[in-house]
């Protein structure tokens, strides 16, 4: 790793907000706190916790102006293990306490850090009204497709028939995918990564930062005691080119080792075809529009699952919308200048008042 | 009460109760009267009966509508039990409302309602007009539909707009009968109507027609004249429960300069607040409406930990929700006001009668050892600055606390002496300097507050949250005697906020044979009572709680100069078993009343009586 990866040093575009910067460069050292990271060795988070320090000083905010606000969970203990402000609050509740942290002061760079348990279950309704309402917010997501914390019992996105301990004979519960919940809740940023894919990950982390409003990253993440190998069929090198496909906007949707295999609309659903084969060739390829405002190609993208279709990573979507922090700041400024009452003591002898003397 | 006259024969102080169909205008005809009353120099109080249902049927029980007025030439504490004149527009009005009346109340009524389906639509076999039900009251029977309709006969209206227009009929029978004047009644109907020129000429027709009509027929021999009551000099104006609360908090938020936060979720009683501070955009207030009572918390915990003066609003079911974040408040010591608009329980319970059974939660209704600071407001008035002073108290001591309200005292209205904002006391939180030496749980040597460190100031980047955390340091900790310690702390912290708060005071003697206890909601009715039986030569005191935790620090001293103390509260017992646990010698009496209403001065009277026997 470059030492001090500094502003110049990455390709990535410039972020334009308010959000204040850092007047001089920053580097992952910046944001490594002094607890010791006590997740189990090998377990994905740690590869996560890496993006974050890495792509922290890459956005370039000044480091006071970041916050981490999570649930309960394995993935939830993230905040202790990097040196911002920090707030660890309880199961399902990040996306809501973010929430008002973002709404009370819109210049912090607000990451909520949340597992598939504590979004997809006890925090299933804050994750769609965050979503719904587009607060300027990141959120990750780590989706390990079982409960880490509380040792394995299945999650909201294990698949239907997952063993774990309390589905000692499969599970009976059809999953959650993430993306189409985001996108039913009219997300206007949905991308995916995956912890052996670190590079990825600071990639579709910097774009969501970039993004106005909120932005949902799913992280496919290994729990290697509880779950793992549960990504093994599309994580592994052997597998990953055949079965993922790495969607960059403006760019044709292909993949394979070789390329040669693309996604191409049918009319009526998405197909996987074979370039070279049955005539098909470069040009009948989807090309990726992750700013098209409608979301029925995006739900299809973030639904595709190996063996039919591969696994989609990158932004998916990623469009422009109004966010509720920049709403409510203009509000308050128009009805501020209209009203004359300008302080608590107009307030108190507003409307119909007597004297007594 | 009516029954005490002033030297000419006159009461000193009257209570008149409003009631008809739900579209009737009876919020707006009480209203209006005591609009009046105000300006013409009367302590007031007023407390509105709205019926559950949006749209009831009309004419039926379920959708009248009521609205009560107490009023008079001395200190006014409550709505007043039964009422010396009683409105009503409809049969069910009268149906549901005569056990309101005092025996021999004047009933004002409008006879052309009392019609053969009005009639049984209220459940009436026969007339009570007609029937000799009503002997025991004086019954004014007016034509109020029929001469209403005959005032506005040249103004082209159609009949329905005719009719809307007779409660103002009864309002200008009442002003004549109290001897008020019509000219505030007219202005606002000039306002509020302006842009309908014909409708506002229509009503103030209708108020002039009652007026004359009340003259005319001679109702009473002479007018009710009550002189004005002896407030004490300044600018005033009416205000509820809800309202002075949201304006007590906007207040403590202006004189903290903390920007106000509210994430609230709506429910019964409690909802005002929130619609009343999302009217203050004009002064930076930040409502977000939530999708649950739990984000309404916890967005307001994300906020004070981003450093907004943060509150939450709610009554019953919505405060069980709440339990686990408020938890979580206490463990990051943060500021948060909690508001709690009582509602009769348990589960959805009653929602719109009144009740002071969330005590218990509210002291102990969270997992672990997690005390929080609590008040409760005792009068409509009395909201806003409880309401400020729970919001600093918490911002000072980094501690979250609970504002105890009901849905009597929310609803309810009461003379309000605007104060000056550069009056009210000052507000410093704790707020870290920026590359301070600063550690999440280091605190004050005397209050034990640590600081707050807000992000975005640089040099106090730091990580709080729900675990337990070391003393000083706030990391993440499993340690036995860290926890004890830390248990210990945050209880301390809060109880040594007993060392700012005023000492309780007694009303009346201080030592003596029975001491008259209450809390909360319930100070005017018992304040009252007490009052009347001393004129009555009972030798008895009062004492009223607002701080619950921490208690004052003289209560022992206040309890313990009685023989016998009656703790009135409208639960099962919570606040006397909160004293029996903290005072076990005290020898404790209880008066519980548990039917979603307020206590009556009369029915407290009898019980006082009974208990000094
Ligand atoms: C109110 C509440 N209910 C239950 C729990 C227990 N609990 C802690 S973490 C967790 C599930 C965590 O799963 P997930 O969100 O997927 O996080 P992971 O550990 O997998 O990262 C549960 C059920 C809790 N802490 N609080
Ligand atoms: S239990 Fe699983 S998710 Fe939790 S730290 Fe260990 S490997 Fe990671
Ligand atoms: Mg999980």
């Amino acid at each position: 790793m470059m030492p001090g990866g500094n502003l110049m040093s990455n390709n990535h575009p410039q972020i334009n907000n308010t959000i204040p910067k850092s007047p001089y460069p920053l580097s992952r050292e910046d944001f490594i706190s002094d607890q010791m990271v006590k997740w189990c060795p090998g377990c994905g988070d740690h590869a996560i916790l890496s993006a974050v320090s890495k792509v922290f000083p890459e956005i370039g905010y000044k480091k006071e102006n970041y916050v981490l606000v999570s649930g309960i969970g394995c993935s939830s203990r993230f905040p202790y293990y990097v040196n911002t402000y920090g707030f660890h609050g309880i199961h399902g509740r990040a996306m809501a306490i973010a929430s008002g942290v973002k709404i009370s002061n819109p210049s912090l760079s607000v990451w909520i850090i949340t597992g598939d348990g504590d979004s997809m279950a006890i925090g299933g309704n804050h994750f769609i009204h965050l979503i719904r309402r587009n607060i300027d917010v990141n959120l990750l997501l780590f989706n390990n497709q079982i409960y880490g914390l509380t040792k394995g019992q299945y999650s909201p996105t294990s698949p239907l028939g997952a063993i774990t301990k309390t589905s000692p004979y499969g599970t009976i519960e059809h999953p959650f995918t993430p993306g189409e919940l985001v996108l039913g809740a009219q997300g206007t940023f949905f991308a995916r990564g995956i912890d052996v894919q670190p590079k990825m990950l600071t990639d579709i982390m910097f774009e969501a930062a970039r993004h106005d409003g909120t932005s949902v990253v799913e992280v496919l993440q290994n729990c290697v005691i509880f779950n793992d190998g549960a990504y093994d069929y599309i994580a592994s090198r052997e597998y990953r080119d055949e079965r993922t496909i790495y969607l960059e906007h403006g760019q044709p949707m292909l993949f394979g080792a070789n390329k040669n295999k693309g996604l191409r609309w049918n009319g009526s659903g998405l197909e996987v075809i074979n370039l070279g084969e049955n005539g098909w060739g470069i040009n009948d390829v989807l090309i990726h529009d992750a700013t098209n405002p409608d979301p029925g190609l995006h739900l299809s993208l973030a639904k595709m699952n190996w063996p039919e279709f591969p696994v989609a990573f990158g932004v998916i979507r990623a469009v422009k919308a109004p966010t509720y922090d920049d709403l409510m700041e203009e509000q308050i400024q128009r009805i501020k200048a209209q009203s004359p009452i300008k302080c608590m003591d107009d307030l108190l002898n507003s409307g119909d008042t007597w004297e007594v003397d | 009460m009516a029954e005490k006259q002033t030297n000419q024969g006159q009461p000193e102080h009257v209570v008149i109760r409003f009631s008809g169909d739900s579209g009737d205008g009876m919020q707006l005809t009480g209203t209006l009267f005591s609009d009046t009353a105000a300006y013409t120099g009367h302590d007031l109080s007023t407390f509105p009966d709205f019926p559950a249902e949006i749209r009831a049927p009309q004419n039926t029980v379920a959708g009248v509508s009521g609205f009560q007025l107490h009023f008079g030439s001395t200190k006014i504490y409550n709505s007043g039990d039964l009422c010396d004149v009683l409105v009503a527009m409809n049969p069910a009005a009268l149906k549901t409302n005569l056990k309101w009346a005092k025996k021999g109340a004047t009933l004002l009524v409008d006879v052309d309602n009392f019609e053969p389906k009005a009639l049984e639509k209220a459940g009436y076999s026969s007339n009570p007009l007609e029937d000799g039900s009503l002997s025991a009251y004086r019954v004014v029977k007016a034509p109020m539909r029929m001469l209403a309709r005959e005032a506005v006969k040249d103004l082209g209206l159609d009949a329905k707009s005719a009719d809307r227009t007779k409660n103002m009929f009864a309002l200008g029978m009442l002003l004549y009968i109290f001897d008020k004047p019509l000219e505030h009644t007219y202005h606002f109907l000039e306002k509020k109507f302006a842009k309908k020129p014909v409708v506002a000429e229509a009503n103030k027709k209708v108020l002039k027609a009652g007026f004359d009509y009340a003259d005319t027929i001679e109702i009473l021999r002479s007018k009710i004249h009550i002189p004005p009551a002896r407030l004490p000099k300044g600018k005033y104006r009416n205000i509820t429960g809800n309202i002075a609360t949201a304006w007590g908090l906007m207040a403590a938020s202006e004189k903290s300069g903390r920007p106000l936060f509210l994430g609230s979720y709506p429910i019964t009683p409690a909802t005002e607040i929130l619609m009343e501070l999302a009217r203050h955009r004009n002064l930076g207030v930040k409502t977000f409406q939530a999708e649950d009572e739990i984000a309404g918390i916890t967005s307001a915990i994300g906020a004070s930990f981003a450093g907004s003066l943060a509150v939450t609003t709610t009554s019953g079911p919505g405060l069980s929700l709440k339990v686990e974040a408020m938890g979580l408040a206490v463990m990051t010591e943060l500021p948060l006001v909690v508001v709690d608009v009582q509602r009769a329980g348990p589960s959805t319970g009653m929602p719109t009668k009144s009740e002071q059974s969330d005590l218990n939660m509210a002291l102990f209704g969270r997992n672990g050892e997690a005390p929080m600071l609590i008040i409760a407001a005792s009068s409509p008035a009395d909201c806003f600055y409880a309401a400020f002073e729970t919001a600093k108290l918490s911002l000072e001591h980094m501690t979250p606390a609970i504002l105890l309200t009901d849905g009597y005292i929310g609803f309810g209205s009461e003379v309000f002496r605007i104060p000056r904002m550069a009056d009210l006391p000052e507000i410093t939180p704790p707020i870290a300097e920026p590359n301070s030496d600063f550690k999440p749980y280091r605190r004050d040597p005397k209050t034990l507050a640590r600081k707050w460190a807000l992000p975005g100031t640089e040099g106090l980047r730091h990580r709080i949250g729900g675990l337990e955390k070391t003393d000083v340091f706030g990391e993440v900790s499993t340690d036995p005697l860290n926890h004890e310690k830390m248990v210990k702390l945050r209880a301390e912290k809060v109880q040594r906020i007993a060392h700012v708060l005023p000492p309780q005071e007694i009303y009346g003697e201080t030592e003596g044979e029975l001491l008259i206890v209450s809390w909360g909601g319930t100070f005017g009715a018992v304040r009252n009572a007490v009052e009347e039986c001393r004129k009555d030569g009972l030798n008895i005191s009062h004492t009223h709680f607002r701080y619950i935790n921490p208690l004052p620090l003289n209560t022992k001293d206040v309890l313990s100069k009685f023989k016998k103390v009656l703790v009135c509260e409208l639960n099962n017992g919570q606040f006397v078993n909160y004293l029996r646990m903290n005072f076990p010698e005290i020898p404790y009496l209880q008066y519980n009343k548990i039917q979603g209403l307020p206590f009556t001065v009369t029915e407290l009277c009898e019980k006082f009586e009974e208990f000094i026997k």
